[in-house]
């Protein structure tokens, strides 16, 4: 089913494409702490890869690593074929990478049209001067990125609370809000920390299906950590599996299932 | 039903995005704008300019220039006197090199000094935040004044270590000096007040205002989804400076004519400022003209009361305003961090619901 170079063909039939994001043995240290240890996997165009593994496992620090937020102690990101040089992670967002956070990371005073907004700041360039005159390049950028936003917004269907201050809103509305922000940015790579966590079952299904509609119709390449498995057996493509650090199995869903260290991990029973 | 918004539609995103959104609240900021340009000036006289007006225009710029550091970009500053104080100095060398150039020039220019000034002492910030910062700007306070008092080239060497602002006109208006009628200096700051608002409000609304709340909100988030704090809190720190530095040389060309730096900049002036921003409500550009409002009536209307009414001591009424003021101070921080402007935006929710409260 796979073929490794120009990527393959999924049993629902979508074309994934080359290799986008590939981590070469990277190892991540705090103090003494092994967080991840010489882990390499790949994440193709157009693929819903997932991250599971148990409470600990090092999956939420390898989304650091991808963002540039921790700078592990050896390995290397390569980025569209080619090694990325270490940067900050603003940098790594501007290059398409965008994400949501395992707890919630809103900023929490400002409306959910503000937050949406600024995903889109990569996309605006105007001037100190300009936006204190709000006249030229500052005003016809602001309308131009609102158009987007406001796409972004009628497509996570959260129209009504356009205006609402997030601090105001439920968990689960939150939660969509933050993939709002993360999409405004329209990403090449989307990373996802635990979208579904604290959930109920209908949040789970609506979340589940905007995922897959991103995807879909923009053809985001989507990476996302999830403990659900029934989740992550139907949204994703393949799946990398970790604990403690170490990477234990990677493959297709069914592949990872029957993978005997994979079970033995998840029943806890010792891999090695 | 006074105040409505239903039927105010939009039907375009220039139009959602701009001040007053409101037709109600659009129409009473234009009557503002045109009592305090054409009516005031003409019943103006020495006493309501030197009591109440001229220092609430000054401190409304100040308050802007620290809410936009403070309430915006949420990075914590004492040393908004050292800063004002350097608009002041700043527009007195200008004044006295450059005598033939507009006053206008030098304030901007003034304020053009204090912005670069703030970013050097903004500097620490990339490193620390919240305790250390206010540290680091206290000692900024400190260290400004204790420079334009011991380095004579600042107040040009004269014998009282004073600086004292000569005449000068606009339009052939005198300006500054004793002999400054009180329109024209209430018209100049006024001007400059306009100015300074519509710029933050400006910057507030769009790309630079996001990134700065962003960076107030959950600063290792922003940076993550694309947020340059650098920049971000630089940029406050320049605007906010900018605007400080404006309302110091205010301060002093138009209102005092003559200043002693520690007397008139000194660290209670610092916390004058940001009382007026805590009380008014950080971040917003309405709460710094509250602010600086009530900070500015509240003696004049204790003095009114206590001593020429009840004919209480000054110095009681005096402790007495302290009191009234820390007790704000704590209430506001504690019950409503968003000060004036919030309850009067609850106020306005209500009155928008009434007579029907559900
Ligand atoms: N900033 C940090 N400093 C020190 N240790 C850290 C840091 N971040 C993560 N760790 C450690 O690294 C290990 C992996 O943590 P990580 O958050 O990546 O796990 P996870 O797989 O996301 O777990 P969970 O499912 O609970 O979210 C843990 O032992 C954690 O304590
Ligand atoms: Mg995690």
């Amino acid at each position: 089913m796979k073929d490794m170079q120009d990527g393959y063909t999924t049993a629902d039939g979508r074309k994934i494409g080359g290799v986008v994001m590939e981590m070469k043995n990277i190892t991540l240290r705090f103090g003494g702490v092994v967080a991840i240890k010489d882990i390499s996997f790949d994440i193709r165009e157009g693929e819903i890869r997932a991250i599971i593994g148990p409470n600990g496992a090092g999956k939420s620090s390898m989304l650091n690593v991808i963002s540039g937020f921790y700078v592990p102690q050896e390995g290397e990101v390569w980025f569209h074929g080619e090694p990325r040089p270490q940067m900050r992670p603003y940098e790594v967002a501007q290059q398409g990478i965008a994400r949501t956070f395992q707890n919630i990371a809103l900023f929490e005073g400002m409306s959910v049209l503000d937050n949406v907004m600024t995903g889109r700041l990569s996309y605006m360039k105007s001037g100190l001067f300009s936006q204190a005159l709000w006249k030229g390049k500052a005003e016809a950028e602001e309308v131009a990125n609102r158009e987007v936003a406001e796409k972004i917004i009628d497509f996570l269907e959260i129209q009504h609370i356009r205006k609402t201050p997030v601090a105001r809103l439920p968990y689960g509305l939150k939660k969509r809000v933050e993939l709002a922000r993360a999409l405004a940015a329209e990403p090449k790579l989307l990373l996802l920390d635990e979208p579904m966590a604290g959930m109920n079952v209908e949040e789970k299904e609506d979340m589940s299906r905007f995922i897959l509609d991103v995807n879909d119709e923009f053809g985001t390449t989507i990476a996302l950590i999830e403990h659900d498995m029934g989740v992550v057996m139907d949204l994703s493509d393949r799946v990398v599996v970790m604990d403690y650090g170490k990477k234990i199995g990677d493959g297709t869903p069914d592949e990872v299932r029957n993978n005997q260290a994979v079970i033995d991990a998840y029943l806890g029973v010792s891999s090695d | 039903m006074f105040y409505r918004e239903a039927g105010d539609f939009k039907t375009s995103y220039e139009q959602d995005s701009q001040t007053f959104p409101i037709k109600f609240d659009r129409f009473r900021y234009y009557a503002v704008l045109a009592i305090a340009f054409l009516v005031v000036p003409f019943v103006i006289n020495d006493y309501w300019a030197n009591a109440i007006l001229l220092p609430f225009l000054i401190y409304a710029i100040a308050a802007i220039g620290l809410n936009i550091l403070v309430g915006y970009a949420g990075q914590v500053s004492l040393g908004t006197g050292g800063f004002m104080a350097v608009g002041a100095y700043a527009c007195y060398k200008f004044m006295t090199m450059m005598p033939e150039v507009s006053m206008f020039v030098h304030v901007l220019l003034a304020g053009g000094m204090t912005a670069i000034v703030c970013v050097v002492f903004g500097l620490p910030s990339l490193r620390i935040k919240g305790f250390y910062l206010a540290v680091a700007t206290l000692a900024a306070q400190f260290f400004l004044v204790w420079l334009f008092n011991r380095v004579p080239w600042f107040y040009n060497y004269s014998a009282s270590g004073q600086i004292s602002a000569p005449e000068r006109d606009v339009f052939g208006i005198l300006i500054t000096g004793p002999n400054a009628p009180a329109w024209a200096t209430y018209m100049f700051s006024l001007i400059f007040l306009t100015l300074c608002a519509l710029v933050a409000r400006n910057l507030t609304r769009g790309t630079i205002g996001r990134s700065w709340m962003a960076i107030r909100d959950m600063d290792i988030a922003a940076e993550i989804i694309g947020v340059n704090p650098l920049k971000a809190k630089l940029t406050a720190f320049a605007v906010s400076g900018f605007f400080i530095g404006i309302s110091g040389a205010l301060f002093f060309s138009v209102y005092l004519g003559a200043v002693e730096v520690g007397e008139a900049f000194g660290i209670t002036k610092s916390f004058l400022v940001l009382f007026m921003v805590i009380i008014g409500g950080l971040g917003s550009i309405f709460g710094s003209f509250a602010g600086a409002a009530f900070l500015v009536l509240l003696p004049v209307v204790l003095k009114v009361v206590g001593v020429d009414v009840l004919g209480w001591p000054t110095d009681i009424v005096a402790h007495f305003q302290l009191v009234i003021v820390g007790a704000l101070i704590i209430v506001f921080l504690i019950v409503e961090p968003h000060g004036l402007a919030q309850l009067w935006r609850v106020a306005k929710e209500k009155l928008r619901l009434w007579p029907f409260p559900h």
